[in-house]
């Protein structure tokens, strides 16, 4: 097959009419060229362009965008241009999308085969007899498991990973020659992108598909692209190999993009890249990262560097390119020197807590006691020293954040203790404790815009703690107020803004600030950046560690990230279906010997290298309940010994002092 | 300069925008120039209205617009174009008085339930629904045949039965609240229950009701005049839009001006409203087809 472009953006600007009826360009000037065969990554922070590129290439564009200039070429048709049905037949036929919440793209009330079906008679030549052996056959390619039974589920029966596979099925029902991906693994557990990232690689070679992927996650891209494109405030600013990029980037920007990224064989935290990109009503003069780059100079404040295009095949979007390696990969920042703890004392004792969601009715309580479902965490027994920080890691539905509600007091613990300060145990219920004891734990949740009232502004925000813990009001409340904001790096004129008027990052930075305005001795950190932007995330927890420092706060950090919690961790527990399979030192988790779930987990994390290919032991089935005896692990686990995992529950297994694994397997053979 | 000084300007500022914000849309002008020409017209057409409404000429009878009487008379020889001028005023005072109220106790009940949450919330609800599901007029002409017409007695009636719907918009907000990160947030930290419902609660539900009272309002118009137009409303001669266009049917096919007129005066008003509530929802962010791209 000839080598000719397949999907060809040339100098595309879009752009959206602002109320005052200037027309405010979100992209600007971007060339983009697909042939088959190959994929093509789309990287860039929320807000650079990535998707509206993405789907202009489909020739759609979002409510209120319109194309300023430029063209869109699929195979030689002018996408812009064109007639609609013969658009809508392009769409989901030649060109198929799979978008990043399939969960929501799937119709509810229809059976799985009814919508496979559906797309096979809408763009594929089969005829309706075939339709049957069709749809076994997308679902055995796209590796479901049991496709024939699959056929008959509803949606809502199937895990996010399976959900994801039956989209990918219904793209793939047209026998498509290009494919867009929008974030198509975003939001799923590691083990589930790994095999999915797995499964798109296979396919795009197979059918010599032409791929556009767009992410944030430079380790999906690193696995299924071989070349990549940077943008930044709509514009791009890099492109090249998969290698060039990831590993030797020529753009300031992907450059501290990369190395803002956690990585599993650094113990250090990531280096943030400060400030944030500009909001595409602002002019730029000179060029759009001029603010954020430390190799900026007068040029790039005053004149748009052109796209320099470079014999090694990048092109690059920079004056001084050729100066990046003046950006040291890892400056003077040593590794984190983790605070002694050892003699400290104890902060928090969790002691065989458990904690159970299912309220069995009257009925079954009276005739099947025995049916009550296993608790949803259990036996979780814990000890966390002062100024220590305690990572909780584990897929979703690992308990790991029902662990945190429990300790803060949202959910009520079925069983166990949780004792602060090696006083008596706290009531379960959080209007029973004591106010003293509420003040000590905090608690930073997921998402800023869930836990900050919009109607609020940051000083109403921080005054709620200051109020209640220490009755401040007037003068010193707002002075105690400013010097919590000055703490979490942002200043005085935040104090009348509303959450609405703040970044992303900025208003994870309140959430924290208000958290420490009580002055707490834990902080409770749920899932606190996977809500943020990679460059955004390395500051948040950059300050987090800073203000652990000048504290002595001890923190739970719960993550689905492994290398997050890597890099803030001074101790890990790893969780699976609210059971701690393994628990000790950082660095004696993250290297052998292993808990099998442990292995796991780590081998399926996508490194942004396109040398390193993960190792995928365990499979990606989800499982909705803990089983009732033995290991948790036992229905997926890898090493599984036999009938002993199913009937008892595994020993600890004190492999160095601190290092615990849950595990029937022995000691030298972990 | 305290907190609570800072946060009452943050209110001001806040109505200031969503006033700039429903003036920059079509909608918003076109309904607020509407609805603010029917509030002067109630007050000053006493004033302008070129004849009484109540003067009778017979002479005049079902006569067709002249310059004399510019959108003729009607069946008892009255001014139409004074009638229609003055037809908005019972109605408007009505439900002027009515929505308030009806936000004000359905909004309250409706907070109430959310808060209880569980099964007492759910028992009560299905009242509710079931109270809605018979249609609202049989309803209130029961209460109107008992007590009597007259602005004492549908004020309340309108009160009571448009509250109703405002408890399942009310109940739903509070739900979509509470269960919101940073109610939680105020429950970990320890905060009172009438704290949290002050100020974490009511500001964010506050929104929805006003979108929803602005809703209601017209509809409430509606109810009005329909009761008028069954004769159950405003008692004769007090002009009233219902009333007028029920009295000019009869003569609709060789006198048309008489409905016309009343059905601009009324359908003018309820589309101003309708299109000022669809922009202060839009203003107030709570419509989220809307929202700017990306």
């Amino acid at each position: 097959m000839p080598q000719s472009l397949f999907i060809d953006i040339k100098n595309l600007s879009v752009g959206y009419t602002s109320r005052s009826g200037k027309t405010i360009p979100v992209l600007r000037d971007v060339n983009l060229s697909i042939t088959r065969g190959d994929s093509i990554g789309l990287v860039g922070e929320s807000g650079s362009g990535k998707s509206t590129l993405a789907l202009a290439a489909m020739g759609y564009f979002k409510r209120g965008l319109h194309v300023i200039s430029g063209q869109v070429q699929f195979d030689g048709i002018d996408m812009l241009n064109i007639e609609r049905n013969a658009l809508q037949r392009l769409r989901g036929g030649r060109l198929a999308l799979i978008p990043q919440n399939s969960g929501q793209s799937l119709t509810p009330n229809l059976r799985i085969g009814q919508q496979i079906i559906e797309a096979l008679r809408l763009h594929s030549d089969l005829p309706a007899t075939g339709f049957d052996a069709g749809v076994i056959d997308l679902l055995s390619q796209v590796r479901l498991p049991d496709p024939i039974g699959l056929t008959d589920r509803y949606p809502h029966e199937l895990s996010g990973g399976q959900q994801q596979r039956v989209a990918i099925a219904m793209a793939l029902a047209s026998d498509p020659e290009a494919l867009l991906l929008d974030e198509p693994t975003t939001g799923l557990d590691v083990t589930t992108q790994a095999h999915i990232m797995e499964l798109l690689r296979d396919l795009a070679k197979d059918r010599n598909l032409a791929m556009l992927y767009v992410s944030h996650d430079l380790g999906a891209i690193a696995r299924v692209c071989n070349k990549v494109m940077v943008m930044y405030a709509g514009e791009t600013v890099l492109t090249g190999s998969a290698k060039q990029v990831l590993l030797s980037p020529r753009h300031p920007y992907a450059h501290g993009l990369l190395a803002s990224i956690p990585r599993l064989n650094e113990a250090s935290l990531p280096q943030a890249l400060d400030g944030r990109p500009p909001m595409p009503s602002e002019t730029i003069t000179g060029c759009a990262f001029a603010d954020r780059c430390k190799l900026a100079d007068q040029t790039c404040h005053s004149s748009p560097p052109p796209l320099n295009h470079l014999e090694t095949g990048e092109a690059v979007r920079c004056f001084h390119h050729d100066q990046i390696g003046q950006l040291n990969r890892k400056p003077e920042k040593s590794a984190r020197s983790n605070p002694v703890v050892a003699d400290k004392d104890i902060a928090l004792s969790l002691a065989n807590l458990a904690v159970s969601y299912s309220r069995p009715g009257l009925l079954s309580k009276l005739f099947t006691p025995q049916d009550t479902p296993p608790s949803t965490v259990d036996r979780i027994t814990i000890d966390i020293k002062k100024g220590e920080t305690l990572g909780l890691v584990g897929e979703s539905g690992s308990g790991k954040s029902t662990i945190l509600k429990t300790i803060a007091g949202m959910v009520p613990a079925q069983s166990g203790n949780i004792i602060l300060n090696q006083t008596e145990p706290l009531d379960t219920m959080v209007e029973k404790r004591p106010a003293a004891y509420l003040r000590q734990v905090q608690i930073i949740f997921q998402n800023p815009d869930d836990s900050l009232n919009p109607r609020h502004t940051v000083a109403q925000i921080l005054a709620q703690p200051l109020r209640l813990y220490y009755g401040l009001s007037g003068t010193p409340l707002r002075d105690r107020s400013i010097a919590i904001l000055e703490q979490v790096r942002l200043g005085e004129h935040y104090l009348e803004r509303l959450p609405s008027q703040l970044s992303g990052g900025e208003k994870q930075r309140v959430a924290i600030a208000r958290a420490f305005a009580a002055d707490p001795e834990i902080i409770l950190c749920d899932e606190v950046t996977s809500a943020l932007d990679v460059s955004v995330q390395a500051a948040v927890l950059d300050l987090l560690d800073v203000l652990k420092r000048q504290d002595g706060t001890t923190y739970i950090f719960v993550s689905h990230d492994l290398a997050v919690v890597k890099a803030i961790s001074d101790r890990v527990a790893v969780l699976y279906q609210g059971r701690i399979c393994e628990i000790g030192p950082v660095a004696a988790v993250y290297s052998a010997p292993f808990h099998p779930y442990t292995d796991a987990l780590l081998g399926a994390v996508l490194e942004p290298d396109p040398d390193v290919a993960p190792r995928l032991t365990a499979d990606d089935a989800v499982e909705l309940s803990p089983p009732k005896t033995g290991c948790p692990f036992q229905r997926r686990c890898p090493r599984k010994l036999g009938s002993i995992c199913e009937t008892n529950i595994p020993t600890a297994q004190e492999i160095a002092p601190g290092h615990i694994i849950h595990c029937h397997i022995p000691q030298v053979d972990l | 300069m305290t907190v609570s000084s800072t946060s009452h300007q943050q209110e001001q500022g806040r109505f200031i925008t969503v006033m700039k914000d429903i003036l920059a849309r079509p909608s918003g002008r076109i309904g607020l120039t509407l609805v603010l020409f029917h509030i002067l017209l109630a007050l000053l057409s006493p004033l302008i209205a070129p004849y009484d409404f109540k003067l009778q000429n017979s002479s005049l009878m079902l006569s067709p617009p002249s310059s004399e009487h510019w959108l003729g008379a009607d069946h008892l020889g009255r001014d139409i174009l004074s009638r229609t001028l003055m037809g908005g005023r019972e109605a408007l005072l009505v439900t002027g008085i009515a929505t308030p109220l009806a936000v004000i106790w359905g909004g309250f009940i409706g907070i109430l339930f959310g808060l209880v949450g569980g099964r007492v919330d759910e028992v009560l609800m299905r009242v509710v629904d079931a109270f809605l599901s018979l249609p609202w007029i049989l309803k209130m002409l029961v209460l109107i045949v008992t007590f009597g017409t007259g602005i004492g007695v549908l004020i309340p009636t309108l009160t009571f039965f448009y509250g109703i719907p405002v408890i399942r918009v009310a109940r739903a907000a509070t739900h979509d609240i509470i269960a919101r990160d940073f109610v939680w947030a105020a429950k970990a930290r320890g905060h009172s229950r009438i704290s949290i419902i002050w100020r974490e609660l009511l500001p964010n539900v506050l929104d929805t009701l006003m979108v929803e009272g602005a809703m209601r309002w017209s509809w409430m118009l509606l109810a009005f005049s329909s009761l008028s137009f069954l004769g159950f409303g405003v008692s004769p001669p007090t002009p009233d839009w219902g009333l007028m266009i029920s009295d000019a049917r009869g003569f609709m096919s060789f006198a048309p001006w008489g409905v016309i007129a009343p059905v601009i005066g009324l359908s003018s008003l309820i589309i101003g409203i309708n299109l000022s509530a669809d922009a202060l929802a839009k203003a107030l962010g709570i419509d989220r087809a809307q929202k700017a791209p990306m």
